[in-house]
């Protein structure tokens, strides 16, 4: 990917936050880059990894799926099968490894679905951490086991009310909170999105997905794939898919916004309906009006439901690289239930969005052709959600 | 010269600070703006930051989000805005300044941005979220309007005050605490020393702000610097009088004590 200079990818990115944050950002970069650079901390990445969450997650080949569908061959790569159930514990090991090196002894986070901070408090539990998870009122009620999870694991969750009480405000709210104990807090970003350096850090935290797909992908089948679908909120179970084979210009990337009730409606669908704007520290797309002012957003799916998206992803879009396609709630939920009936998985609901594109684009492909869909985290946490959408009355 | 500058003139040149205050444009409506505006400047303030509403307000804290949330609930446009500072302009002269954060100015169009600045009568801006890495975006273009772009320091700053005096325009904004805007008990920040170090670098004036509310503070405060701004505590007075309909007086009556706070530093 060109940066044409630090943190910025194209036009996109950079650090747009106050002043009071500038010198944490920069004392945050060259302390990653030290530590992308020692084999020490490397090495100690590696092992959480593999004897903690659990890696290399599989690439499984989903034979009735592409049977049934008649077209290219899927592949689904099983970050549902991680510790904590998503890909995000593979950048959270990262930052909490960081945070401990920085000397930091108290993690924060936001959250939209609870994924990511359930995973930044498990971290915070194995590394004996202080953790203050951020999490929007709305998605506390949507969300509400993996609020107890993170409780359980010795959080502290923080109620966010103001603006549409979701994850846009959990975000600002984690800002505001590191900006006033930057000492002795480190704040764990979730996704590829905020002020540099924080993409790139979840972007190379997250490539292990990319990577790995690669070499199971070239001992499976002798070749690259030739398609890469996967859900983006924020963008990062994405970003770690697409990063390792960017330069490999065979390979089509597709990113999947969340189309809610439809993009005429209410969505959440950055790339297809924003414009350029700068929020969270970065330039990138939004969804906004025409003074600026960002718009309430909205998704089944609470991990998706964010109204901006990282800044690498605009690159990407604009540069031609990769396309984003917008899936309605109901194709996600007729989805969920598909690939939970047909292949016995139950995926999330963000993960939904990616299969029903893979659901769109399979068939009318040849069956020579290889898709792989990134199953980014587990549908456990969303049953009661789906059961709702269907009008089922389960006991809660 | 501007008039944020003309203004810190005449109050040096008297030994004098200046005090600096803050509303929320259209809290709770721009008529109630344009009032409080010109009571604030009958009541001792120098000069007067407007607020501009913003759903994502990354640097404030609870009582000037709300007042945010208030205003835009109101559906206040940018536009007008610029149409009430062109309205207080027929009958004040007292130095404004947007409190803006960048995604407005980006949306509006820079260009469009500072043109109306200038033709309507706004002095200077502050952008929260524009740090010295950023603000080349906008520079060039707020110094050919003759706009003054007011920088920020914080205590954090360290090294970074010497560049970021260099491109200060009107007055340097000094953060005195981590954290964002709000009434603070007290302060656990060096003031003498921060002050030396941006004393060193910087020949604009400097103004301190963020968590000063009463006059005492501005008292005790005054000494280090040029002035003192307070955003929160007249922001809370606007809301405390919103059911009883009496916020002006309310907000006059503090703004007054503020200022003759300040006359008793010298």
């Amino acid at each position: 990917m060109t940066e044409y200079r630090k943190g910025r990818y194209g036009r996109f990115g950079g650090q747009y936050v106050p002043e009071t944050l500038m010198n944490a950002l920069i004392e945050l970069e060259r302390s990653y880059y030290a530590a992308r650079d020692d084999n020490e901390f490397l090495r100690e990445y590696d092992f959480f990894l593999k004897e903690y969450a659990g890696r290399p997650s599989l690439l499984y080949y989903a034979r009735k799926m592409t049977e049934e569908l008649g077209g290219a061959k899927i592949y689904l790569k099983r970050e549902d099968l991680n510790h904590t159930g998503s890909h995000k514990i593979n950048n959270v090991l990262g930052q909490a490894l960081l945070a401990k090196k920085m000397g930091k002894r108290r993690v924060i986070a936001e959250t939209g679905a609870g994924q990511h901070g359930v995973a930044t408090a498990t971290a915070a539990a194995l590394f004996n951490m202080e953790c203050e998870i951020f999490m929007g009122s709305e998605d506390m009620e949507r969300q509400s086991l993996n609020v107890f999870r993170m409780r359980l694991l010795g959080a502290d969750v923080r109620e966010v009310s103001s603006g549409t009480g979701t994850l846009k405000d959990a975000t600002s709210e984690a800002f505001k909170e590191w900006a006033a104990r930057v000492g002795d807090t480190y704040l764990v970003v979730g996704s590829v999105v905020g002020p540099h350096p924080y993409p790139e850090i979840v972007r190379d935290f997250q490539s292990v997905i990319g990577s790995e797909v690669r070499a199971q992908v070239l001992e499976k089948e002798r070749r690259l794939p030739d398609c890469l679908i996967a859900c983006v909120g924020g963008g990062s179970n994405a970003m770690g898919l697409f990063y390792p084979f960017i330069g490999c210009s065979g390979v089509e990337m597709v990113g999947v916004e969340a189309g809610g009730e439809g993009l005429n409606a209410r969505h959440a669908a950055s790339i297809t309906k924003g414009s350029v704007g700068v929020m969270h520290g970065m330039k990138s797309f939004f969804l906004q009006d025409e003074d600026g002012q960002i718009d309430p957003v909205y998704s089944i799916s609470a991990g998706l439901d964010y109204p901006g998206i990282g800044p690498q992803h605009a690159f990407l879009f604009e540069s031609g690289r990769a396309r984003y396609e917008p899936v309605t709630d109901a194709e996600a939920v007729e989805a969920f239930k598909y690939l939970t009936k047909t292949e016995g998985i139950i995926p999330a609901l963000e993960s939904a969005h990616a299969v029903a594109y893979a659901l769109k684009l399979a068939p009318a492909l040849p069956r020579d052709k290889i898709l792989v869909v990134n199953l980014s985290g587990r549908g456990d946490k969303d049953v009661y959600s789906v059961a709702r959408y269907m009008g089922v009355n389960v006991n809660e | 010269m501007s008039r944020i500058g003309a203004k810190f003139d005449e109050l040096r040149s008297r030994g004098e600070k200046a005090l600096i205050t803050f509303v929320t444009a259209g809290d709770p409506t721009l008529e109630a703006t344009r009032d409080l505006v010109l009571e604030m400047e009958k009541r001792g303030a120098d000069i007067i930051e407007l607020g501009i509403p913003y759903s994502d307000p990354v640097a404030e804290g609870p009582v000037i989000m709300r007042a945010n949330s208030r205003a835009l609930k109101n559906k206040i446009r940018i536009k007008d805005i610029m149409g009430l500072v062109s309205d207080i302009r027929k009958t004040s002269e007292i130095p404004l300044v947007y409190l803006l954060y960048f995604n407005c100015i980006l949306r509006y169009g820079p260009e469009r941005f500072f043109s109306d600045c200038k033709s309507g009568g706004v002095d200077g801006i502050i952008v929260p979220d524009l740090p010295y890495e950023e603000c080349d975006e906008i520079y060039g273009i707020a110094k050919d309007y003759g706009i003054d772009l007011i920088m920020l320091v914080a205590p954090t700053s360290r090294e970074r005050i010497e560049k970021i005096a260099g491109k200060a325009g009107g007055f340097l904004y000094c953060v005195s605490s981590l954290g964002v805007t709000g009434v603070r008990e007290k302060f656990s920040t060096d003031f003498k020393s921060f002050f030396e170090c941006i004393n060193r670098y910087s020949a604009v004036p400097k103004a301190l702000g963020f968590g000063i509310s009463t006059p005492a503070q501005a008292e005790e405060l005054g000494k280090y610097c040029d002035g003192i701004i307070v955003g929160s505590a007249i922001v809370k007075r606007v809301e405390e009088g919103l059911a009883a309909g009496d916020f002006q007086a309310r907000v006059g009556g503090l703004v007054a004590g503020l200022k003759s706070a300040l006359e008793k530093v010298r």
